[in-house]
């Protein structure tokens, strides 16, 4: 017998050469920054026969703002670092938020919103926040575009709708007058995985609050009755923000407990689901305080 | 003129200040290149026609290994050799204390990540391939993972030697005293890692007189090579070690990793054999810290003095021996702390078990007891109603007491100084911010943290330790210096391991001889041994050692003169590199001295005999003590459980200051150690499988989780019989600390936390709070 331990390197100059060459080789890994892949090839457990880059994808990067729908458009392949700037940080203070809690600068220099995406770890920091921003994917193939919403995008823990030969294209995220928090636990300061994390958008076009929950589930999880309650407790008049009477009737303490309730976190090494349930309702609470004081 | 000689400590002058070099801040020669990504690492290494290795390891923490069948993985293009159990031509155990380990397993795995067969490939890819194509029939058995059901008589043993490592009772003074206050508690310390940088790799050379050389990161040179030579059944000179670029050590690197079955793959395939760990190979291929389970008694009279101290301490040593024996000595002796404890009963056991083995990491049995004890002054402090750095004061060992062990203290301890220093030095001034979600509150970049929830919290710890190694050990550097040709050059193998004494063997060579033009070569084994780089040893020992070897050169070099002067080695000196008289007369460089003649002096170095314990615990066991006193100030999130350490105040008992920048990147790093034991570092073993062998998962401090380190004192008091007077200062920094962020979080939560480290869950989802304490 042998060992061929050669892997085949494409590096597509446009978006039209990658969906062509991903529909002639689906079983291809799709290679951005890196920093999810090459963890598992250097574990063992991936051993790709064949790798495009998509470092040349032109049509990948970035953001843009769509003059017609005025909906943001953020490409597969922008990086958290990309994130952070503050063009788009101030239009998406929570997409930032989550982003600077990813890693080191450098994982933030070469790691992208659709590597993200298409991992799908429960503990994907920007997943709850595309979920509570309304985002809808778009994925790209031979046979053409589709575009899903963020939601229905992650089907399972590192599972999603990408077939094999579909790419992240972009992520779209419509744009309305919104008030935006995320706040993330790890048992340290910077640079570590999600124990839970927590996403609160005050809508003020719709008069709805979003909550959506990561790292207590397989996929990112919305919090309805929570949602619900917020909305009620919001005054809507007054700019969305927290009625006087809502830290006394114990409105605050009910938000964090349906937000506890609504996830389904697990034991393992980094926490417990005991934990989490308790401390996802607390950062829930205090993301709504922030966004609605 | 070649000589070697044996020089005591107890024969080296007390500390002399000297020159325009010792005590000050010389730069690091290799720190440039490190900076830069340009000091070559082991992993770094290369020759021509090398072949990579691969371990294969145990995924098992128990199992009895019934076949091993290597055929598809020799059959694999490239395989150049597959190694198991029999082809160890020489000792198939090996183990710094007690060969107890085997090479590779053969009849049964004892821990996860066990070595069972060695592979040497063209190509590392394939190396990893031939690895899993190697077929090994597991028959697994459940685990022996309780420390407490090892220790159990019933229980069988899971190794021939037994499942008791060591048991030390310590009998001192009278075992019913009693006092008037008693304190009792229970404290137990998690497997801490030692997290260093660069994994383990090497690269092992075949020579044609049959021997091997091999480039290695270690901390010493000599004890892995007569553990190598053993194995491989060559006579030591066969086995040439040469240190290569070490990234990092805390006591990880005492132990053979991949030394032998890298040796045997080169001298089976007569080719260089290359091998670097994984992330997660290093993780299962080290020792870790000894977790600890420590039940402490205390009782005090009514003015605080400690009247008895009653402990049972249980270290899991797991697997294999490795150095649990002197780890427990160490937490045996020190288990009272830097007090004096004129009665006390301790019972001491470190055990094996199927989990992964513990051996050395910096502070090595003191770190344990310094949480338990530190923990028992802080209750002992509340239940007097005393001011707890007042107890610790009052109690506070003195020159002349005598330890737990009969040994009476005769060098420096400066204990209350540090004690007091550490306790006098300023506050951060306010409190934690007030901006919600500030990344300097609990929870960092996460921005978790809502101010009004935010309490600060305050906590003091005192840890020693003993420097050198102990119970009698026949503990020795060797260090040689040449003269040729005008260059001076010093020879020694101690291990540089980052910690900094390739700078200072600069500093003494240079202090000796007044020339910077000095060559330090580079460490191996054509030298004697220098002793291991740990136990905060080689500033004394090798600094010794090299301080001796050079004055005797000098001394050398004089004479020479003298007699090619017709006059008396008294009259000259070295100044600037130049050999000159006291009149002028004669002045000329160190290579017209010489006359062409070379000078070549080997010193071996010893500090004071040290003696075993007796079966009372009691002797004089330890050479020297190093002291620290560690105040930790934190801000902790109490609905979340999230820690901020925002500053660690310490005093350092040092002797002497040698490099100042040094001492104070010891201390820093020290923290940061002490501060990843206390709030986030630990192994997670479940049922003897490691759940966590990764950085993404094994967390260390980042710059958002190491406070401001505050060094409030170096307390210079020489040490007799110290060379220069200096202490070692790479351990205490490590003791306390932790005992000390263990102590603030107390305070600040309310809750007793017996446990490092301490996770969120223990303070959020604590029990009712017994009053909230804090601003």
């Amino acid at each position: 017998m042998s060992y061929d331990c050669a892997v085949s390197v494409r590096v597509p100059d446009s978006l039209e050469e990658l969906v062509t060459g991903l529909a002639a080789d689906p079983g291809c890994e799709l290679l951005a920054g890196g920093t999810d892949l090459m963890v598992e090839i250097n574990f063992g457990r991936r051993r790709p026969a064949s790798i495009m880059s998509l470092s040349r994808v032109t049509e990948l990067k970035g953001w843009s703002e769509d003059a017609a729908t005025g909906e943001l458009v953020l490409g597969g392949a922008l990086t958290y670092t990309e994130m952070l700037q503050p063009d788009l940080a101030g239009r998406l203070p929570a997409l930032a938020q989550a982003a600077r809690t990813v890693g080191s600068p450098q994982i933030r220099n070469a790691g992208t919103l659709g590597g993200n995406l298409a991992t799908a770890s429960p503990a994907g920091d920007t997943l709850p926040v595309l979920v509570a921003l309304d985002a809808v994917v778009v994925v790209e193939s031979a046979d053409g575009r589709r575009e899903v919403p963020v939601g229905d995008f992650v089907t399972g823990a590192k599972r999603t709708a990408l077939r094999p030969h579909d790419v992240v294209h972009s992520v779209r995220v419509p744009t309305r007058r919104t008030r935006q928090e995320f706040l993330k636990v790890g048992t340290r300061n910077a640079m570590v995985i999600a124990v839970c994390s927590a996403a609160v958008v005050v809508d003020l076009d719709s008069c709805s609050v979003r909550v959506a929950l990561g790292s207590v589930g397989p996929v990112p999880l919305r919090a309805h009755e929570a949602e619900e309650l917020a909305g009620e407790v919001l005054d809507w008049d007054a700019g969305g923000v927290l009625a006087g009477d809502a830290h006394r009737d114990g409105a605050l303490e009910r938000f964090a407990g349906l937000v506890s309730a609504a996830s389904r976190p697990i034991d393992d090494h980094r926490s417990t689901a005991a934990y989490r349930r308790h401390a996802v309702g607390v950062c829930a609470r205090r993301a709504l305080e922030r966004v609605a004081a | 003129m070649t000589t070697v000689s044996a020089v005591s400590s107890t024969a080296v002058a007390p500390a002399r200040v000297r020159s325009a070099s010792l005590g000050t801040s010389r730069k690091r020669p290799d720190g440039g290149p490190k900076v830069k990504g340009e000091f070559a690492f082991s992993s770094d290494l290369w020759a021509e026609g090398a072949l990579w290795g691969k371990v294969l390891r145990s995924p098992h923490p128990a199992a009895r290994i019934t076949g091993i069948d290597t055929s598809r993985a020799r059959n694999l293009p490239g395989v150049k050799a597959v190694l198991v159990a029999d082809d160890v031509p020489g000792n198939p155990f090996f183990g710094l204390e007690m060969k107890d380990q085997p090479v590779f397993a053969s009849d049964v795995a004892r821990y996860m990540g066990e070595a069972v067969a060695a592979v040497a490939a063209d190509h590392p890819e394939v190396a990893r391939k031939a690895a899993e194509l190697i077929e090994v029939t597991y028959e697994p058995i459940d685990p022996l993972v309780d420390p407490e059901r090892a220790l159990d008589p019933v229980t069988p043993p899971m190794h021939p030697m037994g499942n008791t490592v060591r048991h030390i009772s310590v009998r001192h003074g009278d075992a019913v005293a009693s006092g008037d206050v008693v304190v009792e508690g229970t404290y137990e310390v998690g497997m801490q890692d030692q997290a260093f940088m660069g994994p383990e790799s090497g690269l092992a050379i075949p020579d044609e007189d049959g021997g091997v050389d091999l480039f290695i990161s270690t901390q010493w040179l000599h004890v892995d090579r007569d553990q190598v030579a053993d194995c491989l059944a060559l006579p030591p000179d066969k086995v040439r070690l040469h240190l290569a670029g070490v990234g990092g050590a805390f006591g990880a690197r005492e132990d053979v990793s991949l030394q032998v079955h890298i040796c045997l793959l080169a001298l089976r395939t007569g080719r260089p054999v290359k091998m670097v760990f994984s992330r997660e190979e290093s993780f299962l291929g080290h020792v870790h810290r000894h977790p600890a389970r420590m039940s402490y008694r205390h009782e005090a009279d009514r003015d605080g003095r400690i009247v008895k101290i009653e402990a049972k301490i249980l270290l899991d040593g797991g697997a294999y021996a490795s150095s649990s024996t002197a780890v427990l000595a160490n937490a045996a002796c020190f288990a009272g702390g830097p007090y004096l404890v004129p009665n006390a009963v301790i019972d001491a056991d470190v055990v094996r078990t199927n989990n992964p083995p513990c051996g050395a990491m910096r502070g090595f049995g003191a770190v344990q007891v310094c949480h338990a004890y530190e923990a028992q002054m802080d209750k002992l402090a509340a239940a007097l109603g005393m001011d707890p750095v007042e107890l610790r004061l009052r109690n506070a060992l003195q020159p002349g007491d005598e330890l737990l062990t009969g040994q009476a203290l005769t060098g420096a301890a400066p204990v209350a100084e540090v004690i007091r220093r550490c306790a006098e030095a300023p506050l951060p001034p306010g409190g934690p911010a007030d901006e919600p979600g500030s990344m300097t509150l609990p929870g960092g970049a996460g921005r978790t943290a809502d101010p009004t929830r935010v309490r600060r919290g305050i906590g003091f710890a005192v840890g020693f330790k003993n420097l050198m190694y102990s119970e009698g050990f026949d503990d020795y550097s060797t260090a040689r210096c040449r003269i040729e040709h005008g260059i001076v050059t010093v020879f020694s193998a101690a291990a540089e391991v980052g910690q900094g004494l390739v700078t200072l063997v600069e500093q003494i060579a240079e202090d000796v001889f007044g020339t910077d033009k000095i060559i330090v070569a580079p460490a191996d084994t054509g030298v004697g041994s220098a002793g291991s780089t740990s136990a905060s040893r080689q500033t004394w020992m090798s600094g010794g050692a090299v301080d001796a070897a050079c004055r005797k050169a000098r001394d050398s070099l004089l004479d020479l003169a003298a007699r090619r002067h017709g006059t008396v080695a008294a009259v000259l000196e070295v100044r600037e590199g130049r050999v000159v008289s006291f009149d002028g007369e004669i002045d000329e460089t160190i290579e017209e001295a010489t006359g062409g003649a070379a000078i070549e002096e080997t010193v071996e170095f010893r500090h004071a005999p040290t003696f075993p314990l007796d079966e009372r615990g009691q002797g004089d066991a330890h050479v020297s003590f190093a002291f620290a006193a560690h105040r930790a100030v934190v801000d902790v999130d109490l609905d979340l459980g999230l820690v901020k350490v925002v500053e660690v105040t310490t005093a350092q008992d040092v002797g002497r200051v040698l490099n100042p920048v040094q001492v104070v990147g010891q201390i820093e790093g020290g923290i940061a150690q002490g501060v990843g034991l206390a709030v986030m570092e630990e192994i997670l073993v479940d049922q003897g499988l490691v759940r966590n062998a990764s950085f993404t998962d094994y967390l260390i401090p980042t710059a958002l989780d190491m406070p401001l380190v505050q060094i409030a004192a170096l307390v210079e008091e020489p040490e007799p019989g110290a060379p220069f007077g200096a202490k070692g200062v790479g351990e205490p920094p490590t003791i306390s600390s932790t005992a000390a962020v263990a102590a603030a979080v107390r305070a600040a939560s309310g809750l007793a936390l017996t446990r490092v480290p301490i996770r969120p869950e223990h303070i959020a989802l604590a029990a009712p709070r017994q009053g909230e304490a804090g601003s």
